[in-house]
């Protein structure tokens, strides 16, 4: 008996004390921010960092006094890696919070399973990750990159002298549609730069694989048979042991050379990079950029980490998702105080064109009509500390495009942004 | 324990009350989409939000009454239930996304340069057969399993881990790319249903009543199969199956029955799911998502019928809540959740209401 | 006289200085292109007075007192090396001319045969010798003498090098070898070289089965006991596998700034380490949790299901929900070059091992040991062990402790191969317990035949059908063989009924 009423006094004090959370945050006047990124489940891994990103440059928006004189007050939940949790937390963000906008997802499949909800109710997301394209909502804009942001400078670069001049490529990844889709539209650059069939191997491995063992026996028969080069779009968490992999069975960047596209400095964090110095990744910025904007990003950055305690903030690192996040917010930010409201469309409106100087080193431009941001594309080779040495940069930002011209039949799309595609 | 829960308490607290508690629910059921057809602004109008919601958990209520037929009378723990009530979402699914692509090709098979339907999206543009492969593609898997299954005898924890082998299986499989059910983005954006837009009041209000009506009728179907001598029979596989068997029955067929049974409702449910929520991909297949189901009906108390309910109602809506009121720390609440309720309340919720009844 | 001698002297010293400061001087101001030809000319005129600048050039410096990091790509990179190994066949050391040798088999180009040619005459040591007879080899298949094609043909037949398939293949496209004799002999030297590799790719396969067998053991043997003989379905079991590689690290981070000077043998210090935290935790659970639960295994699910949920984020709020840095210490990294095309990697050889070790020590303990007597009579039939005086309530932790011990000592290992993460456990418990049922549950035996079994099945249903539908083939064939076996590989024979 006294067991089960110190459970319901427990529920009881529990529940209250929530209320009681969430009322004291509800005060004076602000304009609501939602924060879609999984806390828990398999993509806690990536996208906790964005959370508390967003966190940053909010607090920073308000530090400065907010946007058109209100606080911007965020509201975090977590959509715990399940897919279609992100549509339910996504309506509950829009209708039951009310909030202006969210910045959120990481993977394709959330953004998928958002987008439906975002227009029906005509809400605005912000997604900060690099992607297949092949989509362009009015109710989105896109501050990762999209393939040809990333993607094809960087085979550009491996074909090149200094690149190694690869003449065979092992294309590895996940299996699914973000590496397909690349890889798709790399098989035919390669085709039109006159790679045959026979140069190019294509593998792809579940979720999760953690058995590279075949896998890297395959690469080493492969680039037996001339130069090659690896683009790897493997996933998250299978990348530590692949990399380990490739060093234990003695493959060095000098014979065979790695490009990631989905390997950052967040993500070497969790490797010992001693082994795979000169391996490579494309990214639209890496923390070891150097210029002024840069070095406060990432003293603030590494600053909140250690005030907030956060877990490994004495190792704190910046990645080219945070940037988009933080270039993100900022652009809806200075889009609102343009358009004078928060209202989605005439945010819109105003966003078309809105430039920031980013952490990059450049002024990002959002673009007039595709709703994607024009980035610079940099290579980076991987060093001994975990940080990336640029050898490669395209010295001016590129425009996105969405619809890859590499793949038959968007060459009809239109160049703006329509609802349903 | 051994005798259905509502007979118990039908006979303990009168026939009335458990009716006008039921008639209660009911009718809140029954309303809230009639109140979602308010104008924006009423105050009595109920959000698509919470129509969604609500909605969502009665289709889980009806997978968790699914799988208390299956291990709370019949003793077979199903960590695979999620595999059904995925292939009948599936099966949704493909009618939707055929509607939603009109003649052409579903958006992700254009994707990746698809000229052609596979074999098996056939005759997926007509409703009819869609629903015909929410019963049969649930059902039929069922039955192949369990027909061998049941016929080595495999039983308790062997069982459990086999289902779970399944559906860890079956969702490989659907990851696949060229499976051709969309791999991992699965199907998504839907427009609409026989016609009408998916995503209309009135469309909505009226998948839910159906969610209700089906949930109303498993429940019937339940409650008619813990009263009849097939329910008998099923308690006593679960209790003493050998005692069973030298008393001249074959389990083999009644655990057949009610496994295939179970299955098919658990389709039918993912059917309701899909057009509700507006995604249906393979991580609905994860283990994970089959073991919580499990969750939902020890929560709520095996064994008998409104439990799995209670238990289904009780996870969603906490995990609705805590995700959002504590979302770094909502994993420990629950985990708190299953451990307490295992060792403190092994009938579950319902156990729990029964016995203050009692006192 | 002495005046001389000190003018000899200093410009015996200062002249490779100077051309060294020269050389380094002109290299750093050179554009990459540039830079490029000049590693090109060095290596095809090696000079003793260049090689300190090569080996700083190798590490990323311009000298060994510079601090400076040198931004080098990789094909500056690959030319450094190929550079340095030309310079390094004229070491006085023949182990170091054995390994310039083997580099150059890979990156020799044309315009160092002349030099190449010199060293061959003149080496001494038989195995370096034979290593740059192939290095030569591999560039004389361009001569234009056949005799000389011909014998480079030949000697290429003798390797199990890949490249030299590639580079016989490319010989006997039609039209680029006119001479018949050496036409021919390439087809022998060819079919040799295949035979070889044939060899190697299915060594590398039997390798990959066992290593990949000895991981799924390491996964498996706690939960062998925890579930197998104590009848607990633990799904917290994936989360004391995490709990042993979080030791790890742990133990790696406090190495490392308190005694580096040990680091290398960190993960000897992390086992016991790894031991002790994941048998508290699990005697810890034991104790307060799961002691209430035997005799209903359902029910064990459902609570080591939320003793999952909560470790788990508890290792995400305590160490973040990234990765964590595990490296492998020196003995670790790398590989034995068995063959050509096959190395075996130590941190893969040191895993098959400790794995059997493991297995060894369980099976010592449960067999050879009061505890282990006392384990499998409360296994066999509690009331009666209780009546016959054993502790059944200290047998329980202890034997639930020593399940998750075991897992602990698995964590050890697989954070060396694989990611450490708050979400490793979750990647093992599936395969965990399909390898316990199959082996059939209780059994030692079953466990190890089981493991190494669907490890070699998975590896060599790999190459042929690809990763994904091999796992699905592979869960297929379980269920399948389930049904044929149901009590698994070694059921327990015995009359028990309920």
């Amino acid at each position: 008996m006294k067991r089960r009423s110190l459970i319901k006094a427990f529920t009881l004090s529990a529940s209250i004390a929530a209320m009681g959370l969430s009322w004291s945050i509800q005060a004076a006047e602000t304009i609501k921010v939602g924060i879609l990124h999984s806390l828990s489940g398999t993509m806690a891994i990536s996208e906790t960092s964005l959370k508390d990103m967003a966190l940053m440059t909010i607090e920073q928006i308000n530090a400065k006094g907010g946007v058109n004189g209100k606080l911007l007050e965020p509201v975090v939940v977590d959509p715990a890696s399940n897919w279609p949790l992100f549509a339910e937390k996504g309506r509950q963000l829009l209708t039951q919070d009310k909030v202006a906008v969210v910045f959120g997802c990481w993977t394709s499949v959330s953004r998928k399973s958002v987008l439906p909800v975002f227009e029906e109710l005509n809400g605005l997301l912000f997604y900060p990750v690099q992607y297949e394209g092949e989509e362009m909502s009015p109710n989105v804009f896109y501050t990762g990159a999209a393939p040809n942001q990333q993607a094809i400078p960087a085979v550009e670069y491996l074909m090149s002298e200094d690149g190694g001049a690869a003449k065979r490529y092992f294309l590895l990844g996940t299996d699914y549609v973000y590496p397909r889709t690349t890889n798709k539209i790399l098989r035919a650059f390669l085709h039109s730069k006159g790679v045959a069939d026979k140069d190019i191997e294509e593998v792809y491995t579940p979720f999760g694989h953690s058995d590279y063992q075949t896998i890297v026996a395959n690469i080493k028969k492969f680039s037996a048979g001339g130069k090659t080069a690896v683009i790897s779009t493997v996933n998250g968490d299978s990348n530590v042991p692949f990399y380990k992999e490739l060093a234990n069975q003695g493959l060095k960047a000098t014979d065979v050379p790695v490009v990631a596209f989905s390997v950052g400095e967040e993500e070497l964090r969790g490797i010992d990079t001693k082994p795979l110095v000169g391996h490579l990744a494309a990214w639209n910025y890496f923390e070891s950029v150097d210029n002024p904007v840069n070095s406060q990003f990432v003293a603030d950055w590494k600053a909140y980490a250690k005030a907030k305690n956060l877990p490994g903030a004495d190792k704190a690192v910046t990645n080219d998702p945070m940037e988009a996040t933080y270039v993100g917010i900022h652009m809806w930010a200075q889009a609102v105080e343009k358009a004078g409201s928060t209202d989605v469309n005439k945010v819109r409106e105003a966003l078309a064109g809105q430039t920031f100087k980013a952490p990059s080193g450049y002024t990002l431009t959002m673009d007039k009509s595709n709703h994607h941001l024009h980035k610079p594309v940099m290579i980076g080779e991987i060093q001994d500390d975990g940080q990336f040495n640029v050898v490669w940069e395209t010295g001016q930002p590129l425009r996105a495009q969405p619809w890859s011209p590499f793949i038959p039949g968007n060459d009809k799309r239109p160049d703006y942004a329509v609802k349903g595609n | 324990m051994n005798q259905p829960l509502l007979v118990t308490a039908s006979q303990k607290a009168g026939p009335r009350w458990t009716v006008a508690i039921g008639a209660v629910v009911l009718l809140v059921l029954l309303a809230l989409p009639l109140l979602s057809l308010l104008p924006d602004g009423h105050g009595l109008q109920v959000s698509a939000y919470t129509l969604t919601l609500v909605g969502k958990i009665l289709c889980y209520a009806i997978v968790a009454l699914a799988l208390d037929l299956v291990w709370g009378y019949a003793g077979l723990l199903s960590l695979g239930h999620g595999l059904f009530f995925a292939l009948g979402g599936y099966a949704m699914g493909m009618y939707l996304m055929r509607e939603a692509a009109g003649d052409g090709l579903p958006a992700f098979m254009t994707f990746l340069s698809w000229t052609e339907l596979p074999w098996y999206w056939a005759g997926t543009q007509h409703f009819a057969w869609a629903l015909c492969l929410v019963v049969l593609a649930p059902g039929l898997l069922a039955l192949v399993f369990g027909f061998f299954a049941f016929r080595s005898r495999i039983k308790g924890v062997y069982f459990s881990i086999m289902t779970q082998a399944l559906t860890f299986a079956g969702m490989l499989l659907f990851f696949r790319n060229e499976t051709g059910f969309g791999g991992n983005n699965g199907f998504t954006n839907f427009r609409s249903i026989l016609g009408f837009p998916i995503t209309a009041p009135s469309t909505r209000a009226v998948l839910f009543l159906m969610t209700v009506a089906l949930l109303v009728a498993s429940l019937y179907l339940g409650w008619r199969l813990a009263r009849s001598k097939f329910g008998r029979v099923l308690t006593a596989l679960r209790d003493a199956e050998n005692r069973l068997m030298f008393c001249g029955y074959d389990p083999r067929g009644f655990k057949l029955f009610v496994w295939v049974l179970s299955a098919v409702l658990c389709g039918l449910a993912g059917a309701l799911y899909v057009p509700q929520v507006g995604i249906i991909n393979p991580s609905e297949m994860s283990p994970t998502n089959s073991i919580e189901a499990a969750v939902w009906v020890a929560l709520g108390g095996r064994g008998t019928l409104i439990g799995p309910l209670l238990g289904a109602g009780l996870v969603n809506g906490m995990k609705s809540w805590f995700t959002v009121a504590f979302p770094e720390y909502w994993l420990f609440c629950l985990g708190a959740l299953f451990i307490l309720v295992t060792l403190y309340l092994p009938k579950g919720v319902v156990g729990l209401l029964k016995k203050k009844g009692e006192q | 006289m002495p005046k001389a001698l000190l003018c000899l002297f200093l410009s015996l010293v200062l002249l490779p200085l100077a051309a060294q400061a020269s050389d380094a001087d002109y290299f750093i101001a050179a554009k990459a292109n540039e830079q490029a030809r000049l590693l090109q000319d060095w290596a095809a005129q090696p000079d003793p007075a260049r090689l300190e600048l090569l080996t700083s050039l190798q590490q990323g410096r311009l000298s060994p007192t510079d601090t400076r990091k040198l931004r080098l790509n990789n094909r500056l990179r690959g030319l450094v090396d190929n550079a340095l190994a030309s310079h390094q066949l004229l070491s006085t050391d023949a182990r170091l001319r054995l390994a310039a040798a083997q580099q150059l088999q890979k990156s020799a180009q044309p315009p160092q045969v002349a030099f190449l040619d010199r060293r061959f005459a003149s080496e001494t040591d038989a195995a370096v010798h034979a290593a740059l007879g192939l290095a030569l080899a591999n560039l004389q298949l361009a001569a234009s003498d056949p005799a000389v094609r011909l014998a480079a043909v030949r000697l290429l037949g003798e390797t199990g090098d890949p490249m030299a398939r590639t580079r016989l293949e490319a010989l006997l496209e039609p039209g680029v070898e006119t001479d018949s004799n050496v036409r021919t002999a390439a087809e022998t030297s060819l079919a040799q070289v295949k035979r070889k590799l044939l060899f190697g790719e299915l060594l590398g396969q039997a390798f990959s089965g066992l290593s990949l067998g000895s991981i799924l053991l390491l996964a498996a043997l706690g939960l062998a006991i925890t579930f197998g003989l104590l009848g607990v379905i633990n799904m917290a079991h994936g989360e004391m596998l995490m709990l042993g590689a979080y030791a790890t690290y742990v133990v790696q981070v406090l190495i490392q700034r308190y005694a580096p000077s040990a680091i290398e043998f960190y993960p000897l210090i992390a086992l016991p380490v790894a031991f002790a935290v994941s048998a508290g935790v699990g005697m810890l659970l034991e104790r307060t949790v799961i002691r209430h639960l035997y005799g209903r295994p359902l029910e064990t699910l459902l609570a080591t299901w939320g003793i999952s949920l909560i470790l788990i984020q508890a290792i995400r709020l305590l160490f973040g929900a990234q990765n964590v840095e595990v490296a492998n210490p020196g003995w670790l990294s790398g590989g034995i070059q068995v063959l050509p095309n096959l190395v075996l990697p130590y941190s893969r050889i040191v895993i098959i091992g400790f794995a059997l070790f493991v297995v060894l020590l369980t099976w010592l303990l449960l067999n050879r040991t009061r505890l282990g007597l006392n384990v499998r009579a409360v296994t066999q039939n509690r009331n009666m062990a209780a009546c016959c005086g054993v502790p059944t309530g200290r047998v329980d932790m202890l034997a639930f402790g020593l399940g998750s011990g075991i897992a602990g000592l698995g964590g050890v290992a697989l954070s060396q191969i694989g990611n450490v993460g708050p979400d490793l456990g979750q990647s093992y418990i599936i395969d965990s317990f399909l390898v316990v049922v199959l082996g059939g549950v209780g059994q030692l035996a079953g466990s190890l035949w089981a493991a190494f079994g669907l490890g070699i099945a998975n590896k060599l249903l790999e190459p042929q059908i690809g990763a994904v539908l091999g796992k699905i083939l592979i869960l297929a064939l379980i269920i399948l063989f389930i049904q044929k076996r149901p009590q698994g590989l070694f059921a327990l024979k015995g009359r028990v009924i309920d």
